[in-house]
């Protein structure tokens, strides 16, 4: 049962990972006992399993992911809501409202109107249907201020880094409160406008330099650098 | 009355025939691949292959308008191969030409094997390739380049794939034809393949062969998309490897 690379070794789409006894995991797949990558990435063999951390990939819902997505359309019993995924996901008036829906009454465009970005949750999906979403929990919502920054979905798993220590350093450090969209839309709500553009300069340079060691440190640092700049000015 | 001089029989293995640009039989032209060139798309390629200058860029997987085109069970891909009026001697109206509707089909045949469209039911992926100068072998290059600008855009794709054309010259076999050299040769073969599974994805042939220089020229290039494959697999790891480096510096 032969390997052909490294841990952590760059691979692209066709190359051969391993032949025999494996499984799948991200972003690779099996024919006739061997496994190829599908995607540019980093490779990862965990005993059987073997993964490829992709470097670039586009969102895919999943039920139960927090994401972020800007209102596309105003319908008649709800909205569509672009999340930045192949299908455009529904939210529907009556998992809105409170009350009952009457069409007649209640005035779409002032709950959400085109344009507004909104913190949801997917609560069904399958490759059947559009994804739907549901705002009715806490967190969830219009986001009404803030700065936005959109990154390559396969990293916010890099952004949270492992236990979480990369965001609770973020926000530690830049003293701004960060929403994660599962989507790659990062919402940054700040006190300061300059505290926002810290966070959203390091988080872009977690998105260039994600699959290098020592990253967290080097951000540590970079936001701390920037900090100083500003209070001193 | 002079004589007339009597036409030579053209001799196949003749030692001082050379092709117009000084290329051996078997060598490709300078060939120069970039990836990520457009900050507009979700993918992009540019493919420099002698005189041929072609750029490519990727959408998707998105939704499909019109709607009564998508497929319930598979995503559908949407290749348009474009001459632009620039590219060539004469300008070309910039309207598609049969030929070019000819060819964003065979295009999209030659990449859809490489890609899992059941993955992504009722989506689409559009894929445009640019063509800024033609000289010969364009589709071929238009697969190449649209292959990386594939892999690029993150679309999981079972292998990359390239295409490269042989054909045979005044009796010679020879790899990768200039407009020139299609144009008067006697034959030309553009073959597209997956690599890692040696899988032909195109075959297309006009002109005449034996049986025997059929197999030779298949060969031949064949052996010219494993060339270009290595371009394409460095162009593309080198995205990554130099951001890499620059950081550890």
């Amino acid at each position: 049962m032969p390997t052909f690379y490294e841990n952590r070794q760059l691979v692209t789409p066709g190359d051969l990972l391993a032949e025999g006894n494996y499984l799948t995991g991200d972003n690779t797949y099996k024919e006739n006992d061997k496994i190829y990558s599908t995607r540019i990435g980093l490779v990862n063999y965990k005993e059987r399993r073997i993964h490829v951390t992709a470097l670039k990939a586009f969102y895919v819902p999943q039920v139960g992911d927090i994401v972020i997505g800007r209102v596309a359309e105003v319908g008649i019993s709800g909205w569509m809501i672009d999340i930045n995924a192949p299908y455009p996901a529904v939210l529907r008036a009556s998992d809105v409202l409170d009350r009952p829906f009457r069409p007649q009454r209640n005035d779409l465009p002032s709950i959400f109107n085109e344009d507004d970005l909104l913190i949801a949750k997917v609560v069904a999906y399958d490759r059947t249907r559009d994804p739907m979403l549901t705002v009715r929990e806490s967190g969830l919502g219009k986001v009404t201020h803030g700065l936005v920054v959109k990154i390559t979905p396969t990293k916010i798993p890099r952004v949270i880094g492992r236990k979480g220590s990369m965001i609770s350093m973020l926000k530690r450090e830049t003293e701004c409160r960060i929403t994660l969209g599962q989507n790659g839309l990062v919402l940054i709500s700040g006190k300061t406008l300059e505290d926002e553009q810290i966070a959203a300069m390091a988080i872009r340079k977690i998105e260039e330099e994600s699959h290098t060691s020592g990253l967290t440190d080097r951000i540590t640092q970079m936001v701390r650098k920037e900090k100083g700049g500003v209070e001193n000015t | 009355m002079s004589k007339i001089p009597k036409k030579k029989a053209k001799k196949p293995k003749d030692k001082k025939w050379a092709r117009a640009d000084g290329r051996k039989l078997d060598e490709l032209r300078p060939t120069k691949l970039e990836v990520g060139v457009l900050a507009n798309a979700d993918g992009s390629a540019y493919i420099e292959q002698g005189k041929n200058k072609i750029l490519a860029g990727v959408y998707g997987p998105h939704e499909l308008h019109p709607k009564h085109r998508a497929r319930p069970d598979r995503a559908v891909l949407q290749f348009r191969y474009h001459m632009a009026p620039f590219s060539v001697d004469d300008r070309k109206h910039p309207a598609p030409s049969r030929r070019e509707i000819e060819l964003s089909k065979v295009a999209r045949w030659a990449l859809e094997p490489a890609l899992f469209l059941e993955y992504y039911p009722r989506a689409s992926i559009d894929l445009y390739t640019e063509v800024l100068q033609a000289d010969g072998g364009t589709r071929c290059a238009s697969i190449t380049v649209a292959a990386l600008a594939l892999a690029d855009a993150g679309i999981p794709m079972r292998d990359l794939v390239v295409a490269c054309a042989a054909g045979k010259v005044d009796g010679h076999l020879v790899l990768d034809l200039t407009d020139v050299e299609d144009k008067n040769g006697e034959a030309d073969m553009p073959v597209a393949l997956m690599p890692n599974f040696n899988a032909i994805t195109l075959l297309q042939m006009d002109g005449q062969l034996t049986s025997k220089e059929y197999e030779k020229t298949l060969s031949l290039a064949l052996d010219g998309c494993g060339q270009l494959y290595k371009i394409q697999k460095e162009t593309l790891m080198s995205k990554y490897v130099s951001a890499k480096e620059e950081v550890e510096e």
